[in-house]
C-alpha cells in the first residue's frame, strides 16, 4: 500500500510542471499552486522513501530505478531550497517536468517499490553512491540555474525590452547561487569519491570512477575560473555543459553498479 | 469596535502641510501611543502622508481625538487642517491601507518602499486584536500583489527603467557603486534613483570640474575629469553618462581595460546622452551591458502597455482582501452574541452535571474527567452550527447591497 505514495509525488509534481507553464504565460495564482505542488509532492516521496527504507535490509535504492527515484528526490530537495520564491519560478519550469517524467519512468521500472533484500552490504558502496547522486541533484539544479543565467545575459544583451516583465532572478543572484550549488555538490562528489577510493586496493579502479574523477576535475576547474579568474559566462556556460556528464555518469552508474 | 482612519497625502494636501504633519518613526510610536488612550491606533507616516488607524468604541470621540492632534502638530486650527484630511471607516479603511501597502496610492505607482514603512508603523505602534489583523493582513495583501503582478516592475520614466535594469542585474542595490559622467539633470535624476534603492556614489567625472565637485559633495562621491574614467571604472558597477559631448567620452578598448579587474562582475552603462556619449563596441564585451536611450524607452513602452492590466489586477487584489478582512470584521458584532450564547451553555452543562452530581458519586476522577470532556465536547458540537451561521449571516448582511461602504 505504501507504494501507492507514488501517485500523489506523481500528480502534485506532474501539477507543479503545468502550473509553472501557465504561470510563465500569465503569473499570478498560477505560480502559488505550482510551488505548493513542489512541496506536497516532495513531501508525499519523502513520505515513500522512509517507507521505502524502513522495510528494506540495507540501502534500498540499489536499483537502477530505486536510484532514479532518489535522484528525483534530491533534486526537487535542492530546488526546493530556494525555488519556491517568485523569482525562480522560471527555474521551477526547468526543473519540474524533468523530476515528474524521471519519477515516472522510475515507477514505470519498479524503483518506488519496497525492496526488501538489497544486493549491497557494503556501506562505503552506499555512502559513495548516496553522496554521488547528492552531488549529481546538485549539478543539474546548477545547469539548470546555469541556463536561466545565460538565458537572462542574452535577454540584456540583446536589449529585449520585456526583460523587466519575465520577472526573472538578478543576474548577479543566478551567478552566485550557480557557483554556490556547485561548490556544495562538489563537497558531495569529494566524500562520495573518497568513500569509493579507500576500497580502491581491493576492487581498482572501473570506468565509471574514472569518469567520476574526470567530473570531479571538470566542476572543480568551473569554481576555480569563476572565483579565481573571474570568468562568470565561461563557468554558467561550463555548468551547463556539465549536466551533460552528468547525464553520462547517471546512466553509467545505472548500468554498471546498479542491478 | 470600529475601525477609522485619518489622514492626509499628497493626493489631498501640498507638500506644506504634509511636511508639518510628518513625523518620523520615533513620533509615529509616540502618537499612536497617545492617540491609542486604552485602545489601539497605529501611525503611518512618510514623505507622502500621515495616516492614523484607530479601532475605538467611539468613533466620533476618536475622530475628534485625532484631528485636534493633527492640527496641534501642524501647529494650525482644525478648521485649518480640514480640508486636507480624509476619513475612511470599516472596510473603506481596511481596503485604503491595502492599496497603499500594495504601492497603489504612492506618488510613484508600484513603488516597494511602502511596504517596508507599513510594517515599521505596524511594529511600532499601539495595535491590538483588530489593528494587528488590519496590518498584518495589509502587508499580506502588499506581498501578494508584488508576487502576483508585475506593477514593480513597470517603470514609467527612463531614469525609473535604468533603476529597474540594474535591479535586474544585480538585484538588491546596496553597496552598488555608480559612477555619474557628465552632472547634466538628466543624469543626475537617474542616479538619484539609484542612490534612492541603496546604490553608492563612487564618482562623478565632468568636463567642469567645479560642477563636478559640487554633485560629487551632494551626493557623496569623489570629482574626477573626464579623462580619468576608465581607470575609475574598475570600482563601479552602474555607469551613468548624460554629457553634451559631440564625441564619444568612454571607447570599449577603455573598457576593455578596466575588464580584468572586475573578476567577473557585471558592468551596466546608461547612456542618456545624444549624441551618445559611450562606444557601442561596449556592449558586446563580457560582462557589459549597454543601454542608450532608446533601448530604455523601448524597456518603458513595453512596460506600459501591460502597466494598466496589472495595475487592474493589483486594484482587484486589494479589493478581495478587502472583503476577506470585511467578513472577518462583521463577525466582530456578532462576538458578544456568541459568546454570551456560549456562557449560557456552559452554564447550563455545569448546572446539570451539578444536578447529576450524587448519581454520579460511585465514578472515580478519572470517570469523572471523562463525563466533563463528553459533555463539553457535546455542547461544543451542538453550537458549532449555529455560531457558524450566524458569522455567514453576519458577513451576508455586511455583503447586502444597501450596507456596502464604497472606498
Amino acid at each position: 500500500m505504501a507504494e501507492l505514495l507514488v501517485w500523489p509525488a506523481l500528480l502534485a509534481y506532474g501539477e507543479a510542471a503545468v502550473a509553472y507553464a501557465g504561470n510563465a504565460r500569465r503569473p499570478g495564482s498560477l505560480g502559488q499552486l505550482a510551488t505548493w505542488g513542489v512541496r506536497i509532492g516532495w513531501l508525499a516521496q519523502t513520505a515513500l522513501l522512509v517507507v521505502q527504507a524502513q522495510r528494506a535490509e540495507g540501502f534500498p535504492w540499489s536499483t537502477w530505478a530505486g536510484s532514479l527515484n532518489l535522484f528525483v528526490w534530491l533534486v526537487v530537495g535542492a530546488y526546493l531550497i530556494w525555488g519556491c520564491s517568485p523569482r525562480f519560478r522560471l527555474l521551477g519550469l526547468t526543473v519540474m517536468p524533468v523530476a515528474a517524467a524521471l519519477l515516472a519512468v522510475s515507477y514505470a521500472a519498479g524503483g518506488t517499490d519496497s525492496v526488501d533484500r538489497t544486493a549491497w552490504s557494503d556501506v562505503l558502496l552506499v555512502v559513495h553512491v548516496a553522496f554521488v547522486l547528492a552531488a549529481f541533484a546538485g549539478f543539474t539544479v546548477a545547469a539548470a540555474l546555469a541556463a536561466l543565467e545565460l538565458w537572462e545575459e542574452r535577454l540584456l544583451k540583446r536589449h529585449r525590452a520585456d526583460v523587466l516583465k519575465l520577472r526573472l532572478p538578478s543576474l548577479v543572484a543566478l551567478d552566485r547561487l550557480t557557483v554556490a550549488t556547485i561548490a556544495v555538490s562538489l563537497g558531495a562528489l569529494t566524500v562520495g569519491l573518497l568513500a569509493v577510493l579507500v576500497r580502491v586496493p581491493e576492487h581498482g579502479i572501473d570506468q565509471l570512477i574514472a569518469a567520476t574523477l574526470v567530473a570531479w576535475l571538470f566542476y572543480a576547474c568551473i569554481l576555480v575560473l569563476r572565483v579565481r579568474a573571474g570568468r562568470r559566462a565561461v563557468a554558467a556556460h561550463m555548468a551547463l555543459a556539465g549536466f551533460g556528464s552528468v547525464l553520462v555518469l547517471q546512466l553509467g552508474l545505472l548500468f554498471t553498479h546498479v542491478a | 469596535m470600529n475601525l477609522l482612519l485619518v489622514g492626509t497625502s499628497h493626493r489631498l494636501a501640498p507638500v506644506e502641510i504634509r511636511e508639518r504633519v510628518a513625523v518620523d518613526p520615533d513620533g509615529a510610536a509616540e502618537l499612536g501611543s497617545r492617540l491609542a488612550d486604552g485602545g489601539e491606533a497605529v501611525c503611518l507616516s512618510t514623505c507622502n502622508r500621515t495616516e492614523v488607524y484607530v479601532a475605538a468604541e467611539e468613533p466620533v470621540e476618536a475622530d475628534r481625538r485625532v484631528t485636534e492632534t493633527l492640527s496641534e502638530l501642524a501647529g494650525v486650527d482644525r478648521e485649518e487642517l480640514e480640508p486636507y484630511l480624509y476619513r475612511l471607516e470599516h472596510e473603506a479603511a481596511a481596503v485604503h491601507l491595502f492599496r497603499v501597502a500594495a504601492g497603489l496610492d504612492s506618488l510613484v505607482p508600484g513603488e516597494g518602499e511602502i511596504l517596508g514603512q507599513v510594517k515599521t508603523a505596524f511594529e511600532r505602534g499601539s495595535a491590538g486584536p483588530l489593528l494587528d489583523r488590519l496590518f498584518s493582513h495589509a502587508l499580506h495583501a502588499g506581498k501578494r500583489v508584488r508576487t502576483d503582478t508585475a506593477i514593480a516592475e513597470s517603470p514609467g520614466t527612463t531614469s525609473s527603467a535604468a533603476a529597474a535594469l540594474a535591479a535586474q542585474v544585480f538585484g538588491d542595490l546596496d553597496g552598488s557603486q555608480i559612477a555619474i559622467v557628465g552632472a547634466g539633470k538628466i543624469g543626475t535624476l537617474a542616479a538619484k534613483r539609484l542612490l534612492k534603492r541603496g546604490a553608492e556614489l563612487t564618482f562623478v567625472a565632468n568636463r567642469t570640474t567645479a560642477r563636478g565637485e559640487q554633485l560629487a559633495g551632494e551626493l557623496g562621491g569623489v570629482a574626477l575629469p573626464l579623462e580619468r574614467i576608465a581607470e575609475a571604472l574598475e570600482t563601479a558597477d552602474i555607469l551613468v553618462s548624460s554629457t553634451s559631448s559631440p564625441e564619444l567620452v568612454l571607447r570599449a578598448d577603455d573598457v576593455r581595460r578596466a575588464l580584468a579587474a572586475r573578476r567577473g562582475r557585471p558592468l551596466l552603462l546608461i547612456d542618456l546622452a545624444v549624441p551618445r556619449d559611450l562606444d557601442p563596441a561596449i556592449n558586446q564585451l563580457a560582462d557589459c551591458y549597454l543601454y542608450d536611450i532608446d533601448d530604455l524607452e523601448a524597456v518603458v513602452q513595453e512596460t506600459l502597455q501591460g502597466r494598466e492590466a496589472e495595475f487592474a489586477k493589483a486594484e482587484a487584489i486589494a479589493v478581495a482582501e478587502g472583503e476577506r478582512f470585511g467578513d472577518w470584521l462583521a463577525t466582530l458584532d456578532v462576538v458578544p452574541v456568541i459568546t454570551s450564547i456560549r456562557e449560557r451553555a456552559e452554564a447550563i452543562r455545569r448546572g446539570e452535571l451539578a444536578k447529576a452530581g450524587p448519581r454520579l458519586s460511585g465514578l472515580s476522577e478519572r470517570e469523572r474527567e471523562v463525563v466533563d470532556s463528553l459533555t463539553s465536547r457535546i455542547v461544543n458540537k451542538l453550537l458549532h452550527e449555529p455560531i457558524v451561521r450566524l458569522k455567514d449571516a453576519a458577513a451576508e448582511e455586511r455583503r447586502a447591497p444597501e450596507n456596502r461602504v464604497e472606498g
